[in-house]
């Protein structure tokens, strides 16, 4: 199966430190499988997520080495988003590769608006196209029956965990390749993050994910691939039964069975 | 293998507990298993009867285990070598559980063979086989307490001279039976207790896969020795 994405000998060093947060780090992104990032606080996991989609560089200075391939959408050869330049191509790099933040985020409008804004950014502006993509992505989002009668209300009326669906229904609305998680769950409770879990398990199916988790048993139940972080290190990536069950490293089986520092 | 201790040490504590309870169970299993065959070559009636009884205390312990197990799984969600020792421990203790039945069937036996008075012909070529059973539940048990592969695989080859010894014994009662028709129930006692020693036999076996998935990660049920020596050498 071919790569979404690949990142290769990547290291990168935040703007005014002297030590990189990811050292020569690769990870592939296989199309259609979802992919997990675990490690302790500060391993790199986020900053490598961060990176794949250029969202560090809404602040100028950091300093990336390395390659991040893209799939480009005629699936025929790469692109290296590192070599991109022009704010506008940046933003185009942002809808393929969409991120989903630990807190909910959305926006003080309607549960319309949400993601009718970003979509008519986009210069997508007929009223009947804007609400079919409303109603597909929020159908995708396993949030269209909990909402279709109101979508006009507030989205901070929302529970959480709806909130975090409309986040993921708002970013599916731009048609993304990737969809990347930073700690989708985090801030949600037992069963809302359940919902989250099977609505990834489905959008997999058309998008390819990248996920990172404090929540082992998380990256246990939705991910096909696991990568173990450590010191801005990828320590060891292979496919998540493997990590799991039988790991090669003995830092990721301490760390994984409990036993870390 | 992870030596280090888990952050939580309370997690430790119960591995080990339970680790002490599967070895507990394997001590008090090849007890009974020793006893039951002396009951059985002495015809010792009331020996045999101990060991009947005794068999409550096996299943107590295959009981007791399930749940320790079942309680670290919910609990801890075990993972890796952890993960791997709770699965190896739940099915030695499921095959102890049945070494056990295997005593138990032999001293019925035994107490059959002391109620017809006759003795089979050759009784004593039990006694080799036996001997050879007993060191293999030991030795895979040894295996299981340190984590031995070597031991494992040394047991592992040791149940084909098991099912040779059968294969001679089933030879040589079916031969006494045919010149004799009125040994034929002496004899099928004799072949019943053979055929639960070589099932024990296989049980050990067993019991030294799990060892040997425990610590390599490998599972070699089902593939022949062989095979089983080349996989680990890879």
């Amino acid at each position: 199966m071919k790569n979404m994405m690949e990142v290769q000998a990547l290291t990168f060093t935040y703007k005014g430190s002297s030590e990189p947060s990811l050292k020569n780090v690769t990870l592939p992104i296989e199309k259609n499988k979802v992919t997990a990032l675990i490690g302790p606080s500060g391993c790199g996991k986020s900053t490598l997520l961060r990176g794949m989609n250029r969202i560090h560089d809404l602040y100028p200075g950091h300093r990336y080495d390395g390659t991040i391939n893209l799939l480009n959408s005629d699936a025929q050869g790469y692109t290296d988003i590192l070599t991109i330049k022009k704010e506008a191509e940046l933003i185009r790099l942002r809808q393929r590769v969409g991120m989903i933040f630990q807190k909910p985020t959305p926006f003080p409008m309607t549960i319309f608006e949400n993601i009718a804004y970003g979509l008519r950014l986009t210069g997508v502006k007929k009223r009947s196209d804007i609400e079919e993509v409303v109603e597909r992505s929020l159908r995708d989002a396993a949030l269209w029956e909990e909402v279709k009668d109101r979508l006009n209300l507030d989205a901070r009326s929302l529970s959480g965990g709806q909130q975090q669906r409309l986040c993921i229904a708002r970013a599916i609305a731009l048609k993304p390749e990737v969809i990347l998680f930073d700690e989708p769950t985090s801030a949600l409770d037992p069963i809302s993050t359940l919902a989250i879990e099977e609505m990834i398990s489905v959008l997999r199916e058309k998008y390819s994910i990248c996920i990172v988790t404090h929540n082992m048993q998380q990256a246990a139940r939705i991910s096909d691939y696991t990568g173990f972080m450590y010191l801005g290190e990828m320590i060891e990536f292979d496919q998540t039964d493997t990590i799991f069950m039988k790991p090669s490293v003995k830092q990721t089986e301490d760390y994984i069975s409990g036993r870390f520092g | 293998m992870a030596t280090r201790q888990h952050i939580s040490h309370k997690f430790d504590e119960e591995v080990e507990e339970v680790t002490s309870n599967v070895l507990s169970m394997g001590g008090l299993v090849l007890q009974q298993v020793g006893m039951a065959v002396t009951a059985l070559l002495t015809r010792d009636k009331a020996l045999a009867e101990s060991v009947i009884e005794g068999d409550v205390k096996v299943n107590t312990f295959d009981v007791k285990i399930d749940e320790q197990c079942n309680r670290i799984i919910v609990m801890r969600q075990p993972t890796a070598t952890d993960l791997r020792l709770i699965m190896a421990i739940i099915k030695t203790t499921n095959d102890l559980e049945r070494i056990g039945d295997e005593a138990k069937r032999i001293a019925r036996q035994a107490i059959d063979i002391s109620a017809r008075g006759t003795v089979p012909e050759q009784f004593a070529s039990i006694e080799q086989m036996a001997e050879r059973v007993k060191d293999m539940l030991n030795r895979s048990l040894d295996a299981f307490a340190r984590k031995n592969i070597e031991e494992a695989v040394s047991v592992i080859n040791l149940d084909s001279k098991v099912d040779r010894d059968y294969e001679n014994l089933t030879r040589q009662q079916i031969t006494h039976m045919m010149e004799d028709p009125r040994k034929i129930p002496a004899s099928i006692d004799l072949l019943w207790s053979a055929r639960s020693l070589e099932r024990i036999g296989d049980r050990s076996c067993n019991i030294c896969e799990y060892v040997i998935y425990l610590v390599k990660g490998k599972d070699v049920r089902h593939i022949d020795i062989k095979e089983l020596e080349e996989q680990l050498e890879e």
